[in-house]
């Protein structure tokens, strides 16, 4: 579905020349759920931009639904729907006047659109909305109009740039529920950006990290986790034990970590399936005469495999 | 690699395209009508104080051959028009700052139509306008010539699409700052309509001015309305304000396509 060779953008910002994107390869195949993570400015938006035929490449190419993006820009077009990062809706308009606009230009009847905006009005809560001129909607509302505006062709292919953002979590499910059905009723195959790790953890099936216009990790959030950071196991001790607890412990796993801890010395090691594990090297450390004050294993999070991956963490870039 | 292809929209049709942008723009009248009754009762306030003006000044003599009102009101069309037109960025610059703009450069219409439609949505109201001072006039002894005037609408059209897709243009160049395309489109706009003989006769000024309106198209756009809201239909200047409007239209098309494509919003 799409497939692209060192796709690469730069931009001149007077005198200074910004890469923004430095050379993606991707394959995205039918029916796929992409999700592109990275903090801001990695890249993504101008990735999607090339991908959907907004911006042309400097460099490289692109191929998307089965048509290249610079020698046939328009033909693009008919094949995708994006939602892009900014407000996509005309504060000018009423809700229910530019859903029906955007079905029109899509190529729509007038009755088609007005069935397929009916729905998404339905769906993603903004029924009681059609009539409200779009500059007084709330912040998530209009990013729930935005949403249906993309939707209302039904395309084969998605692209939406930070979807949720904006949105409470009530609403944050119900745009998923609706991605994730109309996903199942046509296969659609979906690209999106996220700054939520949960989100993308949780529903994507495939993560892309993009880091200084290049793709650093591109896997299952599951292989990512478990290759990148893996599960850690963390124990307490007190101070007169720690050094007798560093090499027992240590050896339970790989990558001992150490801490200070109010009651004492936190250990934390990194083991496979770390709950399963736990009770044993908790039995082990006290037959070794040990008193184990507080234990925990924690999963990795997204957070950890980019961490892991550049030295920095997601969250701190987060605003 | 087989990549496979969803299913695409529809196919539609430059002018299908041109009428959805078109009406998407006049919605925002439709759904507010009042914001249109300033700009009907413009041309009229020109009208009104302008034309007595004219009248004491010639005494109503050879200067404007004949009546001046005859003179001065396809002159006022003119001037409508170009106000009109070249403000077809302002909303623009709007919707390229929201976002809205991008979502719609997102979809399959034409990269024309984006320019034309907008462009005809800022003629629609010019219409009722020409209507409104028309019959105004009539009682004051201008004579309506139908036809002519309906020919002189569609030179004016394909004219005021031209300055739209310039104004278009120059939106999008002047994303960044909004007063750069106020600034830039009032030094431009004021010039060309005095340049072009539309307000006062050039025939009385001094020769330079003549000389550099001979470069105006807007020139030549005033005199075709001129010749034919005096009804007639034989006069070469009609052809000259046709070609002027065309190429116009042309140039405004092709520079505004090529800022549509270059743009990094
Ligand atoms: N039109 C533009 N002109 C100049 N520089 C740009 C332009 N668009 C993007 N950039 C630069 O390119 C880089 C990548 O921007 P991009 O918008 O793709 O990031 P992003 O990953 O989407 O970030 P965010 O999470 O903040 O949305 C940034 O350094 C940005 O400043
Ligand atoms: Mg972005």
């Amino acid at each position: 579905m799409i497939h692209t060779e060192s796709l690469a953008r730069t931009f001149r910002v007077g005198k200074e020349t910004v890469e923004a994107v430095r050379g993606i390869d991707l394959d995205v195949a039918e029916g796929e759920l992409v999700a592109f993570l990275g903090p801001n400015g990695a890249g993504k938006s101008t990735t999607l931009r090339m991908l959907t035929s907004l911006l042309p490449p400097t460099s490289g190419s692109a191929t998307v639904a089965g048509v290249d993006v610079v020698a046939n820009p328009a033909e693009v077009r008919r094949r995708i729907g994006y939602i892009g990062q900014k407000d996509g809706a005309g504060h000018n308009y009423r809700v229910r006047d530019e859903l029906l606009m955007q079905g029109r230009f899509y190529g729509m009847s007038r009755a088609e659109a007005a069935e397929s905006g009916e729905e998404l009005l339905r769906t993603l809560d903004l029924e009681a909305l059609r009539m409200r001129k779009v500059s007084s909607l709330s912040g998530g509302q209009k990013r729930r109009l935005d949403i249906a505006l993309g939707l209302i062709h039904a395309p084969g292919l998605l692209f939406l740039d930070e979807p949720s953002t904006g949105m409470d979590p009530q609403n944050r499910a119900n745009l998923w529920d609706h991605i994730m059905r109309i996903r199942e009723q046509r296969g659609t195959t979906i690209v999106l950006t996220t700054h939520y790790l949960d989100e993308a953890d949780a529903m994507a099936e495939r993560v892309v990290i993009i880091d200084h216009g290049r793709i650093i990790a591109d896997d299952t959030a599951e292989t990512l986790k478990a290759k990148q950071a893996g599960d850690r196991l963390t124990v307490v001790v007190r101070p007169d034990q720690a050094a007798a607890a560093r090499a027992l412990f240590g050896a339970e796993g790989s990558d001992l970590e150490e801490r200070p801890d109010d009651d004492g010395v936190a250990l934390s090691v990194r083991v496979d399936a770390a709950s399963h594990a736990m009770p044993g090297v908790l039995a082990r450390l006290r037959d070794a005469g040990l008193d184990v004050v507080a234990a925990a294993a924690r999963r990795p999070t997204l957070d950890d495999v980019f961490l892991n991956l550049t030295g920095r963490s997601l969250r701190e870039g987060e605003s | 690699m087989a990549v496979l292809a969803p299913p695409a929209s529809v196919r539609t049709s430059v002018l299908t395209d041109i009428g959805h942008v078109w009406w998407r723009e006049t919605l925002t009248i439709v759904r507010d009508p009042f914001s249109l009754i300033f700009s009907l009762l413009q041309p009229l306030v020109f009208l009104g104080l302008f034309g007595p003006l004219l009248a004491g000044l010639a005494g109503d003599g050879a200067l404007f051959g004949g009546s001046s009102l005859q003179w001065f009101l396809p002159g006022v069309v003119v001037m409508i028009t170009m106000f009109g037109t070249s403000m077809t960025g302002a909303n623009l610059q709007f919707e390229i700052m929201t976002g809205a703009f991008e979502r719609i450069l997102a979809t399959p219409l034409s990269r024309a139509s984006l320019m034309i439609g907008r462009a005809l949505k800022e003629l629609t109201p010019l219409v009722v306008q020409a209507a409104i001072i028309t019959l105004v006039a009539i009682p004051f002894g201008f004579v309506l010539h139908p036809l002519h005037v309906v020919v002189g609408l569609l030179i004016l059209g394909v004219f005021g699409v031209g300055v739209g897709a310039l104004s278009y243009a120059l939106a999008i160049a002047a994303r960044k700052s909004e007063w750069i395309f106020w600034a830039v489109q009032q030094a431009l706009l004021f010039p060309l309509l005095i340049l072009s003989g539309m307000m006062l006769p050039l025939e009385t000024g001094p020769g330079w001015m003549q000389v550099v309106s001979r470069f105006n198209p807007l020139t030549y756009v005033v005199d075709a309305e001129r010749v034919l809201f005096a009804g007639s239909f034989d006069d070469v200047r009609i052809l000259w304000g046709l070609v002027a409007a065309l190429v116009t239209a042309a140039i405004g098309l092709w520079v505004g396509i090529r800022s549509i494509r270059r743009a990094t919003m």
